[in-house]
């Protein structure tokens, strides 16, 4: 490659990374540099404009048709740019929670947080816009690392050292046998790229190939559920939810698991949705099944558990791995309306789950452990707060009205759309919903029927507000008028060009 | 006004909900006032359409229809395919229940008056409330069916569960689970029909699933099992709202600790839902399926008629007394259902109807005795003729019509039920009619109790003020529809025909 051909690409397509990249990197030196008692706020607010920054940049790409640079490992499609979109605005809402938040143990931020939180987010791009195996793991492990550190960061306390300890060895077992898998489909084919990587494997079939591919995409998967907090990679989530702090908790149910999906999707369904196997179409759909078990398992831990937490953040880590099991539903269902409905699930997700977060984060402010009691007569104490979480809740629940269920919905048309129809799946949807009732409902019970435990005034600092405001916003119009959402992904055309 | 028509009926009480929220939570007096008031807009513009249709007015010129949610536009669909648009309608049926949902709506909230705290939640929760049950009849899609149906669903957990009695949080999750479930298990068959067909009109549906060129040309097959399993599935939804049997036990614990003025719109209007879905969308979609479960549903209809009634009688608790009453004339309405015929179906819809003024009337007065003798237990209450003799005569005259008394609506709704039923299944039937007489042994033995006997409580006021209009207006409905049942015969006239005609005449 010389310096001609390195000139004739089209960097512009890169551009919302390149903004990242460089705000991390300014971030540093300016930590680097700038005295140590002064507050780190100001990198938190500088992070936040990069951010912002690349949205637009973002957006300004949004109609460019599909575009492909560095010898096909960095892509441009309309399935990148979207979920792109989903991973900027997670975390320009999870920056704004960060700058207000003050630990307990009192030692202020340290400037590292908002770089390795911006790499995180580098690394969950480059996976959106991945077309090599090669940059795909490298996304992934940038991604992995920074929030490995993310994790770690309050370095003085014990849950929090006892959560990343868990989470770096179960995420490295997780990568490995992820890598595992590539190499299989390395060996395979002997290309890491993965159009190439279809190609070869949609012409020859041979069927002794079936089982080592099947074996392929067995150990890819679960490798890659680590990331999505599924089954059987779940059981990190709630010490982790429970020992790290609220914005890094909310950067992992939201932005970490949102790149998990694109992953999951980049990887499998463009190598194997192509690959001819025997009677059904693809492989894709004789491997269908697996992830539909996942699914269910997922659904009914995440939801079952969850009934038996106490503590706040362990309960919603728990929901959250029931909600990676909903999304799971919509991937197994392989219908049309599979990328789109991840898509908006992803959306509604991100506002309830982040707008949650933020009230947590204020409620619990002052005390060590998040027992659900810290929502005790939360009505009497802050009424619009209360509203604002019961809305989030409810979205959290699927009751109507809210994005959540809008996005159940459209989970629910795939999987009875598709013939044989996923009844048994979707029912075991519809049932967990009902039983995750029981755990939503209780933060309710405290927040409306019981007294007033702890007295100490809650702050409600600009940003949170301005957080619970956007989520709020967000749950309640995609719940009523979801097709705001849906006329984004217009120019897209169902993301028919993922596979070309 | 007619493109509005509807959904200003429907949302007229957001108005209340709105300027209860600008108002102090501490001024009692203005707060329950504002909520009474906030339900009259939607009562007087039901009496209104009600009173046009009688003089001939076409209601299906109400019908509203705006685009609203398109889930993916695929070049080979047509343009209508995955789209759920605002659309709302009434015909007689749903325009009945709709007026019974607005007066017992601004009865209760006159009975609301009883309620000790925050009232200001109260009364937002209360419209909302009512809101979800008059959009639940004017729906013209499942998915806004859906809707509305969930929307009655967290503001009555809330109104248990912080406004109920002892034992209030565990009749809110009661509530919640059984009702959560009903739900989902309706929330699949909707999204079946809808995934499969692409439409979730229901009037669409109903020609999809029951014209044989149409049935063909789904986006998805629908085949012969699956109509039997959604069938199944439809009766299980609407059996836990009605309740039916096995389904019950949630019902019995809101009867008894929600706060009476809610218990007037849940026995009232909440109940009768059930009997709307299962007329409305069981009978409607699933004609063929109906007609071969029909002798099943007498069945079902009977026992919960003799279930509800034998409890009913070793019930020591009043409150208890008419929750299985409930259950046991809720049985009527499936009876009613299941005999197939014109007699049946408009005994069925006649009983729900009866059912609900006479629930929400011997309910208003359980909360009446409630507040001035702060127990409903059969034991500690009694003589209560010498010292109420007015609320006594009223609780008397609502057991009579509840047992069937002729002249009241009790009476002409179970009589025209068994009228069907002994030309359907005869000997079901003369079963069934044992039902009806511990229904008056029942009714008679606790009333009793509570009119004569010891003396236990002195010093009680009998009816006064605001207390008034809730107890004659009821009472007067009752007799009117015993009376004259034309005035609800004629509304429901070309529902039945309709109903009658998808069942092959």
């Amino acid at each position: 490659m010389d310096f001609e051909t390195l000139l004739s690409y089209q960097w512009g397509v890169m551009m919302p990374e390149f903004i990242i990249l460089g705000v991390a990197v300014a971030l540093s030196l300016i930590d680097l540099f700038m005295p140590e008692d002064r507050n780190r706020r100001l990198l938190g607010l500088f992070a936040f404009v990069g951010v912002a920054v690349s949205f637009v940049s973002l957006l300004g790409l949004w109609t460019t048709g599909v575009t492909s640079i560095l010898d096909d490992t960095f892509r441009l499609d309309s399935f990148a740019k979207s979920f792109k979109a989903l991973l900027l605005i997670g975390s320009a809402l999870v920056l704004l929670l960060a700058i207000h938040y003050e630990p307990n143990e009192r030692i202020a931020y340290r400037g590292e947080f908002y770089y390795l939180f911006l790499t995180a987010l580098l690394g969950a791009m480059m996976m959106a816009s991945s077309g090599d195996l090669i940059t795909l793991f490298v996304g992934l492990e940038l991604l992995s690392i920074s929030s490995y550190i993310l994790v770690a960061i309050r370095k003085k306390h014990t849950l929090a050292n006892e959560a990343a300890l868990k989470y770096v060895i179960t995420g490295s077992i997780a990568t490995a046998i992820t890598l595992f898998g590539m190499s299989y489909i390395f060996g395979f084919t002997g290309s890491t790229n993965i159009k190439e990587i279809a190609q070869q494997l949609a012409s020859t079939y041979d069927e002794n190939h079936q089982y080592i591919l099947s074996v392929a995409f067995l150990l890819t998967f679960i490798g890659l559920s680590f990331k999505l907090a599924a089954a059987p990679f779940h059981m990190w989530a709630p010490d982790v939810y429970q020992g790290a702090t609220t914005p890094v908790v909310s950067f992992l149910s939201v932005v970490s698991k949102t790149a998990g999906f694109i992953i999951v999707l980049r990887l499998i369904v463009s190598v194997f949705a192509q690959t001819p196997a025997g009677s059904s179409a693809s492989m894709l759909m004789t491997l269908a099944p697996y992830i539909a078990f996942l699914a269910g398992a997922t659904m009914i831990i995440g939801n079952t558990i969850a009934l038996r937490q106490r503590n706040v953040k362990r309960m919603l880590a728990y929901s959250s791995v029931a909600h990676a099991g909903y999304v799971l539903v919509a991937f197994a269902s392989l219908s049309m309306f599979m990328f789109e409905a991840i898509w908006f699930y992803l959306l509604a997700y991100l506002f309830m789950t982040i707008g949650a977060f933020a009230i947590l984060q204020v409620v619990s402010k002052h005390h060590d452990d998040e027992d659900i009691s810290v929502f005790a007569g939360l009505y009497r104490r802050s009424p619009l707060m209360a509203i604002a979480m019961t809305i989030f809740l409810l979205s959290l629940a699927g009751i109507p009205g809210t994005a959540g269920f809008i996005g159940k919905m459209n989970i629910f048309l795939g999987a009875f759309i598709v013939e044989p129809a996923h009844y048994v799946l979707a029912s075991i949807m519809v049932i967990t919903t009902v039983i995750s009732y029981v755990y939503y409902f209780g933060i309710f019970v405290q927040m409306f029927f019981r007294p007033v435990e702890h007295t100490h005034r809650l702050e409600w600092p600009p940003g949170v507000v301005t957080v619970v405001v956007v989520c709020i916003i967000g749950t309640v119009a995609l719940g009523v008028f979801p097709n705001i959402a849906y006329d984004f992904l217009a120019p897209f055309q169902h993301f028919s060009d993922f596979l070309q | 006004m007619q493109p509005y028509f509807l959904s200003l009926l429907i949302f007229s009480p957001l108005l209340g909900i709105l300027v209860l929220s600008l108002i102090s939570k501490e001024q009692e007096k203005a707060i329950k006032w504002l909520g009474v008031l906030a339900t009259l807009p939607s009562l007087c513009l039901s009496l209104f359409a009600f009173w046009q249709y009688q003089n001939g007015y076409d209601i299906s010129q109400l019908t509203e229809k705006r685009s609203w949610i398109r889930f993916g536009d695929f070049p080979f669909l047509r343009e209508t395919d995955f789209t759920v648009a605002y659309e709302l309608h009434v015909d007689g049926f749903a325009l009945v229940m709709i007026v019974l949902t607005t007066i017992l709506a601004t009865l209760a909230a006159l009975a609301s008056v009883s309620i000790q705290k925050e009232w200001k939640g109260y009364f937002q929760l209360f419209l909302l409330l009512e809101i979800g049950m008059l959009g639940v009849f004017a729906a013209s899609n499942l998915v806004l069916f859906f809707i509305f149906l969930e929307l009655t669903l967290i503001p009555m957990f809330f109104l248990i569960g912080k406004w109920g009695y002892f034992e209030k949080e565990k009749a809110a999750y009661s509530y919640l689970i059984y009702n959560g479930l009903g739900s989902a298990v309706l929330l699949i068959v909707i999204a079946i029909l809808f995934a499969r067909t692409g439409t979730a009109n229901i009037a669409e549906l109903r020609h999809i699933l029951t014209d044989p060129i149409a049935q063909m040309q789904t986006i998805s097959p629908i085949s012969d099992d699956l109509r039997y399993g959604l069938f199944i599935a439809l009766l299980v939804a609407f059996g836990v709202k009605l309740p039916i049997v096995p389904l019950h036990r949630w019902m019995l614990r809101v009867h008894v600790q929600a706060p009476p003025s809610v218990v007037m719109l849940h026995a009232g209007v909440l109940l009768k839902i059930g009997a709307f879905g299962l007329v409305r969308i069981a009978l409607g979609l699933f004609p063929g399926q109906f007609q071969q479960f029909s002798t099943w549903l007498i069945v079902l209809g009977v026992v919960n008629l003799l279930y509800g009634a034998f409890l009913a009688f070793r019930q020591t608790d009043f409150k208890m007394v008419l929750a299985y009453s409930s259950v046991s004339h809720m049985g009527i309405v499936l009876i009613g259902l299941g005999s197939l015929n014109e007699a049946g179906m408009q005994g069925a819809i006649f009983q729900a109807v009866s059912h609900g003024f006479i629930a929400a009337f011997l309910f208003f007065f359980v909360g009446v005795m409630y507040e001035r003798t702060r127990t409903t237990t059969l034991a500690r209450l009694g003589g209560m003729a010498k010292t109420m003799p007015y609320a006594s005569g009223f609780i008397l005259a609502g057991a009579m019509a509840s047992l069937g008394l002729p002249g009241t609506s009790g009476f002409i709704s179970e009589f025209m039920a068994f009228v069907g039923a002994f030309r359907a299944e005869p000997w079901l039937a003369a079963i069934g009619t044992l039902g009806i007489i511990m229904t008056a042994v029942y009714l008679l033995r606790a009333v009793l109790r509570i009119t004569f006997g010891q003396t236990t409580v002195t010093n009680v006021h009998d009816l006064r003020g605001i207390e008034w209009v809730p107890a004659i207006s009821l009472l007067l409905f009752i007799v009117i529809i015993g009376v004259y049942p034309n005035v609800l015969a004629m509304p429901l006239q070309t529902t039945i025909e309709t109903m009658m005609n998808g069942l092959g005449g």
